[in-house]
């Protein structure tokens, strides 16, 4: 029976999440904005809150590892399950800070990653840590298959060599997930994500960079130098399988890309609403039921960011859904990530925009949030690099024919 | 008095003949033979223009069947407990079924109609068999529907305009009627009317709210309905109404007099009622026109709802999301269109799908209608559920007319020079998109 509304058993983790995003988000937002690197240890007790939401929950929380798929077991009919517990928290978080919940502990992309493919016995002995995900380069970004990171078998164990850079959380993190090639010669189906604990003496961090937003997060870059880890490190296979290609690794991005859909989402509707309430104090009221046309050139565009944001909206409930009911969403969850991305960057800019001075100064959150849109259209695959996706799909092309 | 079937024919006999006359005449080779073709059509056309009427169809006499005490209403369905964005059984049941039919009956013929402005009788007949007109209906008045069926609606829409989006339009027009009067009519509205759109030989009917002037808000029609005694006396224009002149019966939106907005019943054949020609940029198998009100008197009773400004608004919204569901069947088509022929065709000795400027815009085709398609169904869930949807329908068709316009663009800028020509379809899904975010009333979820 088609329902696109929020199911009530969701709601108490909804109001929950938003409450953690109105009372301990928002007001040190502007503090971890400007004091770039400083690690917020306001997080840490929240970080413990969220383990025990998660523990206590049967549905899943808004935590990272929420993307793990499980089989549905014979169960019959309809699933709302953990994606789309996690995504709905993951919004309401960002509407608070997006840049705060890339640094919540043990919420990491590298902990989505583990959650995705590690085996039981990987889970036992990982779980319960921060981890952080390394697979950029200097010369490999959207291309991760000309990754040139090496993992050498030595007896029992890989060592690692090569640069990382755009490390989220890599400084903070007590892993890092790395992706290294175990054969160059054999092209992507050879790259494999390896379990580094931060305090391997090979893995050196070089810096931290300052950026345009998400300052509140760290970002990492790193020098791996003869780095040894044990061979259970390995995430998933360690065959080479040439024909399921990169499908292990990027298993976890059809995973992962709701969530940062999710994210978008959440920086969106905090712009809007924000927005709203400024027009109105304006003197500009959202008219539903008048045409848009025949409003106010500002309240127009309002509604027109509006509608971005609910297709945004429902294609990241989309996305998670299918992932719960076992149904395979790499489409889904690519359209999902480029539209909540390019929405995002567009209304943050036009709240700005709409809100004049008042947008664009620090007095307020706005112009933040518009800084802090940007990643959104790039990490976790560009805008373009889902277009490629979505567009592979839907033609049939392989990635030899369209480039 | 005659019959229903003796009206019927002799208002299609008269207006097929006029129709036919200008037809041959236009088809004539005598016009080119003595080169007179720019003149006569100069000449058709300003008399088209300066009003070309003709009276409403004189239909069928409509009288109360049992009344019953106060108005039959389908149920709000229970509100639902999950995110689920799969159709129940009998939804998918009739969406398979009308998809079929789209594919096989309605698409085959969709140029043609485009080009005559017509669709094919026996099309709309067969439409109209399988039942999507009676889903407003209650089940006490013959209906099938137990409960509100606006995302039922939807999935219909979005099927048959997969085939057309004019013939989709003509073909749910009548349902757009009953659905009204299942919605806000008295019980003797009801009685009167509804039995007829559930029988075989439903009448040709229209919900008219449309007005033919820039920024227009259908919560502020020019068309006025005044009292004069007991009655209702209107006057005004309404714009783009599937083949009124084959209309039996029409619903009209106007400014009441002591009321505000207010919607009321109108049979054909009342005095000071005529339709004009009004062919559009698409949807010309819909066979638009213009319904012209001057000096309409109604009885009392023709006033639905008393008037209440809730059941106009409603109304309105529910239209926005019926057109909604025709934008997001025709994206769809020009979605799967473009997909295999920018697979097929070759240039640069490569299917241009492998390049990224042709593949990144069906890749923004599919991500928009995608969107366009989750706000719509959404808006009609909230509907079923009996919760507020101005807002999602709103938003609906904020996206449905926007991207969906632009989705309409790109299929003949992928088609390039091929696009432009009526070789392709994609010119008059171009053409019919743009409607999505002009047309107000006329359907109904």
């Amino acid at each position: 029976m088609i329902n696109l509304e929020i199911p009530k058993k969701f709601k108490p983790l909804a109001t929950q999440a938003n409450q953690v995003a109105t009372e301990v988000f928002r007001p040190i937002s502007r503090k971890y904005d400007e004091a770039e690197h400083t690690y917020p240890k306001e997080l840490d007790m929240l970080a413990s809150l969220i383990d025990g939401m998660n523990e206590g929950s049967d549905i899943g929380g808004a935590g990272a590892a929420g993307v793990r798929r499980e089989s549905k077991g014979g169960e019959e009919g309809n699933r709302n399950g953990s994606n789309l517990s996690t995504v709905l928290g993951i919004i309401e978080l960002c509407w608070g800070d997006v840049g705060l919940l890339l640094s919540m502990p043990r919420q990491g992309l590298g902990n989505s990653a583990i959650a995705s493919v590690a085996s039981d016995e990987q889970l036992e002995r990982y779980g319960g840590k921060w981890a952080a995900m390394a697979i950029t380069e200097p010369e490999a970004g959207s291309d991760s298959a000309a990754i040139r990171a090496t993992a050498e078998l030595d007896g029992d164990e890989y060592v690692l060599n090569g640069e990382k850079i755009f490390v989220t959380s890599g400084d903070r993190a007590d892993l890092i997930v790395v992706w290294a090639s175990l054969d160059r010669d054999k092209g992507r189906a050879a790259i494999k994500s390896f379990i580094v604990e931060r305090d391997n003496p090979g893995l050196k961090l070089d810096r931290l960079e300052h950026k345009l937003g998400i300052r509140a997060s760290d970002t990492a870059n790193f020098t791996l130098q003869d780095c040894r880890v044990p061979k259970e490190a390995l995430l998933g296979s360690p065959e080479i399988d040439t024909k399921a290609g990169f499908g292990g690794a990027m298993q976890t991005f059809d995973n992962t890309r709701p969530l940062v859909a999710a994210m978008a989402v959440g920086v969106t509707r905090a712009s809007l609403e924000e927005t709203r309430k400024r027009l109105e104090e304006a003197g500009v009221e959202i008219d539903y039921d008048a045409p848009a046309l025949s409003q106010s050139a500002a309240a127009a565009r309002y509604l027109e960011m509006e509608a971005d944001y609910e297709a945004a909206h429902l294609l990241t409930l989309q996305a998670a859904w299918m992932a719960d009911n076992g149904k395979p969403n790499s489409l889904q969850a690519s359209m999902a990530k480029a539209k909540a991305g390019r929405t995002c960057v567009d209304v943050a800019l036009g709240c700005v925009e709409l809100c004049g001075s008042l947008g664009y100064g620090e007095n307020e959150l706005l112009e933040k949030w518009a800084r802090d849109a940007k990643i959104l259209d790039i990490f976790e695959g560009t805008q373009q690099i889902q277009l490629l996706i979505v567009a592979r799909q839907l033609l049939g092309k392989s990635s030899s024919e369209l480039r | 008095m005659p019959t229903a079937t003796q009206g019927k024919g002799v208002a299609e006999r008269s207006m097929g003949l006029g129709l036919r006359w200008l037809n041959r005449l236009a088809g004539s080779d005598l016009l080119d033979r003595i080169r007179i073709r720019k003149q006569v059509e100069r000449a058709l056309f300003n008399g088209t223009k300066n009003g070309f009427r003709t009276a409403t169809a004189a239909g069928r006499t409509f009288k109360a069947a049992q009344t019953l005490g106060k108005p039959a209403r389908q149920a709000t369905g229970k509100s639902r407990n999950l995110f689920d964005l799969s159709p129940d059984d009998e939804q998918q049941m009739l969406q398979e079924g009308v998809r079929d039919f789209a594919e096989a009956k309605v698409r085959p013929v969709a140029a043609q109609a485009d080009a005559e402005r017509k669709a094919p009788a026996e099309l709309l007949v067969q439409a109209n068999e399988l039942g999507i007109n009676m889903l407003g209906v209650p089940e006490e008045l013959g209906g099938v529907m137990h409960e509100q069926a606006a995302v039922t609606s939807v999935l219909i829409g979005e099927a048959l305009a997969h085939g057309d989006m004019g013939i989709a339009y003509v073909a749910l027009a009548p349902g757009a009627v009953a659905t009204a009067i299942a919605h806000w009519g008295t019980p003797e509205q009801e009685a009167t009317y509804l039995p007829s759109f559930t029988g075989e030989d439903t009448p040709a009917a229209a919900l008219a709210l449309l007005e033919p002037r820039p920024l227009f808000d259908p919560l502020k029609p020019e068309t006025k309905a005044r009292r004069e005694g007991e009655d209702w006396v209107l006057d005004g224009v309404k714009s783009l109404v599937a083949r009124p002149g084959e209309c039996e019966l029409f619903v009209v939106g106007a400014e009441a007099e002591g009321l505000g907005t207010a919607l009321f019943v109108i049979e054909a054949g009342a005095s000071g009622l005529s339709v004009e020609d009004e062919p559009a940029m698409g949807l010309r198998a819909a066979a638009t026109g213009r319904l012209v009100l001057e000096g309409v008197r109604v009885p009392a009773t023709a006033l639905m709802s008393e008037g209440k400004r809730e059941a106009y608004v409603e109304c309105v919204q529910r239209a926005r999301v019926a057109w909604c569901s025709l934008a997001v069947g025709t994206a769809q088509a020009v979605l799967d269109y473009v997909k295999d022929y920018v697979n097929e065709r070759t240039a640069f000795g490569e299917p241009i799908s492998n390049r990224q400027g042709v593949a990144f815009a069906v890749s923004d085709v599919a991500i928009e209608s995608d969107g366009m398609r989750l706000a719509t169904y959404r808006a009609a869930s909230r509907a079923d559920q009996g919760q507020d949807f101005g807002r999602e329908a709103a938003l609906a068709r904020r996206l449905c007319s926007q991207k969906g316009m632009k989705i309409g663009s790109d299929g003949v800028q992928l088609l390039g020079g091929h696009g432009y020509v009526k070789e392709h379809p994609v010119e008059r899904w171009y053409r019919d998109l743009r409607a999505a975010g002009v047309m107000e009333g006329a359907l109904l979820v």
